[in-house]
């Protein structure tokens, strides 16, 4: 077996610390180590946006990404977007909007968005458009998606 | 929105929010791929370098004494089945082609076909396992289009394989093409003698794939008692459980396959790939064993939707089609069964045509066999006709959608089928997109035209079956068996509160194993909402049956002298005597027990679909791009349930439409590699690549459901490619008869007119 590694880093607002091979991504180690399936393989080569999360507040295909080198980071996954039993104005937009209909690429969308509305609360259209063009969904051909980060957008919990 | 004959629903209408909402955008729901089992070991496939070769031997040895290895599996660790044809729901199989598909027998028929499992304690030592197989290959020319493949010198994928003929013969040669159907009416001969205007043209369209974000999984678990456990995301539980059952040769009261939530299917998440693997490797090595696909593999190994090449010839008589002849060749992919019938019965159906001539060839090559695919068959088919169609409006000086009004099937035409239409909601759909803002707007400016075309899906009805438990304190579960792709655990609920008088919130549905409901035919052919939703409206009469019976015992009166209504019990003379659902509900135990509502049903009226696109396209004539400008759908939906959903259906369904009108194709090299396998070089559409797509709810009831609810889920994706094409020729002046119309196509067919 490889030599395991010995990682320390923040993940959800959390200090923990875990053991990986260097060939493991974090997405494996997040969905088969550390047990936080809500982060999704869609394509396993950085096409596809499933398997978004957050690293030090910049969205990261994790596929993409060794878990060696969460080393010291802040990781949020989607496990981490709400607080408690509040969901994430993204989230309360996407149920709302009906933005998700089989939901496979919704947490790569909503951690996504939200890398967006906490850098440009005021993001148009045209901005989240292109903002989120990294992240695929087959289901709803995006009209819905589009329109639920722009209503959570004009949310005051966002915009504040 | 345009409604006729509405009632006034109080559930049925409104958009809440989907029982399983919070567990999606929380990252809680678990999807296949989630489930961790104690002891769970992973697997690996191993799969054909080669589109075409005989498979001379295999040697498992050295991979089976690798550290990690717990079991390698073949074709012979299968047991022999019949040629037993098996019916998925969207699409039949024989018994052995899908045992032969599972794991390649005596050939590998395309690129990707799976050869062999290895189960190991972790995926890295199954894949590096994999690659310790050896398999010695006899590599024959493989054939990669229909053309092709329909030669007589053609390289056969099966010489034992003959035509089966329209007069139900077999042909004297081995053939590639399995089959040769024929629909005929009327005399299109003397049709064509007498015609104003006569356009005849030929089509290609590509493999393409539906494109779910989810990879397949599969995770099986055989017992030691001989029972076997499967999770998988499938849109059949029920029929991966008969697939099993046949390939395995096992009773189906001894398989439990258990649904997990689905990253999206559109049809190609029907029949089984994983399963049988993943349970023969766990029957080998006595662990739960996962498997799971990577993109490459989803691309090359699961079943896409057919290309192939069409012919059509459509004439016009005073404004009408007098006649109509086409022939359509479609893929099959590696064995049989290509939805090319299902393409040339829907093809002419928003019509009146009277003389016809339709011809439907179902041709293997070596690729792989294809799937069910939203309206299956329909958007091919339609892209041929509807382009006609189009061209002849343009010929005769005919506004292209007043055109198809003047022609538009109604209640009582028959379709090619000699099947008449009940009562449908063509003219109206026609009707509504003339009606709508977009088409009423000019569009102005260089390189810019405007499309339109028509769509019709059968739908399907099949077999659902539901129970719903009334709780003593006024709410009730739902247990039902169809998976949900899409929101139908709401739709079933809305339906259940509907019917019961009670309110959306009081209903929890959960979908359950095959163990613990009725059978239910699979999350296809756009049924759910419309099948399932019958038998839930049967539970739901039932428990009002129940309860009358159950009210008359406590007032001491007969049942006729109670009534059901608005949710509540009351005695149809003395008023005194009211009882709403709820205090009702929390007397169970001195009324009988538990209070059970049972619905099964084969639904068999699911009335049709029709849907009228609009779309406004800008062409760069330098890059050949194509933008989308804008977008309207009008659809009959019979009764939108949730508009929300019935929106999100209508919105996903066009926009697959774009991709494999303008970029989505299996791109092969001669070698018979798919050179495109990934989502970075098989590019869907992206939310950069669209406008808002805007949604015309029609609402014409289907008379064969009780709320008259029609099948939505499908039918969007039929007139994209044509009401595409149709706009790229307004704004080029040139017809794009093959797809996709790709930047690559544009710039060459635009420069060759130069």
């Amino acid at each position: 077996m490889p030599r395991r590694t010995h990682i320390q880093t923040t993940l959800n607002g959390e200090e923990i610390d875990f053991l990986c091979e260097p060939r493991q991504s974090l997405l494996e180690v997040l969905r088969d180590e550390l047990g936080l399936t809500g982060t999704k393989e869609g394509c396993n080569n950085g096409n596809c946006g499933a398997c978004s999360v957050l690293m030090d507040g910049r969205v990261v295909n994790s596929c993409c990404v060794l878990g060696v080198e969460a080393e010291g980071c802040d990781v949020v996954t989607i496990e981490g977007v709400a607080e408690g039993e509040t969901l994430h104005p993204l989230q309360q937009c996407f149920l709302e909007e009906a933005a998700l209909q089989c939901g496979v690429c919704t947490p790569g969308f909503i951690v996504a968005a939200k890398a967006l509305l906490d850098s440009e609360p005021d993001a148009d259209e045209g901005r989240v458009r292109h903002w989120l063009a990294g992240n695929l969904c087959r289901c709803t051909g995006y009209d819905k998606i589009v329109r639920a980060v722009l209503k959570a957008s004009e949310m005051e919990e966002v915009s504040a | 929105m345009t409604t006729t004959e509405k009632p006034d629903y109080k559930v049925i209408g409104t958009r809440p929010i989907r029982p399983d909402g919070v567990e999606k955008v929380t990252g809680k729901a678990l999807y296949g791929a989630d489930i961790h089992l104690p002891d769970l070991v992973q697997g690996a496939v191993l799969r054909s370098p080669h589109a075409h070769a005989r498979i001379l031997s295999i040697d498992t040895s050295a991979a089976e004494a690798m550290p990690g290895v717990l079991a390698v599996v073949t074709h012979s660790d299968l047991p022999v089945v019949a040629d037993k044809v098996l019916d998925m729901g969207e699409g039949a199989s024989t018994a052995s082609d899908m045992s032969k598909n599972v794991l390649a027998a005596d050939k590998a028929l395309y690129r990707g076909h799976a050869v062999a499992g290895v189960a190991a304690t972790n995926v890295h030592d199954a894949l590096t396992a994999i690659e310790a197989i050896k398999v010695e290959y006899e590599v024959l020319p493989p054939v990669l289009n229909v053309q092709d493949a329909m030669r007589d010198d053609a390289p056969l994928l099966d010489a034992s394989r003959h035509t089966k003929t329209p007069t139900g013969e077999e042909s004297e040669n081995a053939s590639n093409v399995a089959a040769h159907n024929r629909f005929e009416g009327g005399d299109v001969e003397a049709a064509y003698a007498e015609a104003d205007v006569v356009v005849e043209r030929e089509f290609d369209t590509k493999m393409v794939h539906q494109g779910y974000i989810e990879p397949h999984n599969g995770t099986a678990n055989w017992n030691s008692d001989g029972t076997l456990t499967v999770w998988t995301s499938t849109q059949g539980a029920f029929a991966v459980r008969g697939a099993l059952a046949e390939l395995l040769q096992l009773p189906v009261s001894r398989i439990r396959v258990i649904p997990m939530e689905i990253g999206g299917g559109f049809g190609g998440k029907i029949g089984v790939y994983l399963e049988p693997v993943a349970a023969l490797l766990s029957r080998k090595c006595g662990r739960p064993v996962q498997l799971t696909m990577d993109r490459t593999d989803v691309f090359q190994a699961t079943g896409p939707t057919s290309g192939g090449h069409m012919k059509g010839k459509i004439a016009v008589k005073d404004g009408k089609i007098t006649a109509a002849e086409v022939s359509l060749a479609f893929e099959a992919g590696a064995f049989p069964g290509s939805p090319v019938m299902a393409g040339a019965m829907c093809m002419l159906s928003p019509y009146e045509v009277e003389n016809f001539k339709v011809d439907a060839y179902d041709v293997v090559v070596n690729k792989p066999k294809v799937a069910a695919y939203r309206a299956p068959g329909a958007p091919n088919a339609s892209f041929c006709v509807e382009q006609l169609i189009d061209e002849l409006a343009r010929e005769t000086g005919a506004d292209p959608l007043q055109f198809r009004l003047d022609n538009s099937a109604h209640e009582g035409t028959r379709m090619i089928t000699g099947v008449a239409h009940p009562r449908i909601g063509q003219e109206e759909t026609v009707q509504a997109a003339q009606a709508s803002d977009h088409y009423q707007s000019p569009i102005e400016g260089p390189n810019r035209g405007r499309g339109v075309a028509g769509g019709f899906w059968f739908n399907a009805g099949m077999q659902s079956s539901v129970v719903a438990s009334v709780n003593p304190d006024g709410t009730v579960n739902l247990i039902e068996g169809s998976t949900d792709i899409g929101g139908t655990r709401a739709a079933l609920a809305m339906q259940l509160a509907e019917t019961l008088g009670i309110e959306y919130d009081s209903v929890r549905p959960t979908v359950v194993d095959t163990d613990s409901v009725g059978h239910n035919d699979v999350t296809g052919g756009s049924r759910t909402a419309y099948a399932s939703g019958q038998a839930v409206y049967e539970a739901g009469l039932d428990i009002q049956q129940q309860m009358v019976a159950r009210a008359a015992q406590l007032w001491e009166c007969e049942a006729e002298d109670v009534e059901f209504v608005d949710g509540a019990l009351r005695h149809t003379s003395d008023s005194e005597k009211t009882m709403t659902f709820a205090e009702l509900a929390g007397k169970q135990m001195e009324t009988g027990g538990p209070l059970q509502g049972r619905g099964s049903v084969v639904a068999r009226s699911p009335g049709a679909a029709f849907g009228v696109h609009v779309v406004d396209v800008e062409v760069d004539p330098d890059t050949g791009k194509v933008d989308i400008l804008r977008y309207t759908i009008a659809q009959d939906v019979g009764t939108a349930v949730h508009p929300a959903y019935v929106e999100g259906q209508m919105q996903g369904g066009v926009v697959q439409g774009i991709g494999w009108a303008l970029n989505e194709e299996y791109y092969y090299g001669e070698d018979g590699r798919m050179e495109n396998a990934s989502f970075l070089d098989y590019r869907m559409p992206t939310s950069l690549d669209l406008p808002m797509i805007d949604t015309i709810i029609v609402e014409v009831p289907n008379p064969g459901h009780p709320y008259g609810v029609r099948g939505v889920g499908e039918v969007p994706i039929v007139p994209p490619l044509a009401a595409i094409a149709n706009a790229v020729h307004d704004a080029t002046g040139h017809r794009f008869t093959e797809l996709p119309i790709s930047p690559r196509r544009v710039v060459e067919e635009l420069h060759n007119l130069q």
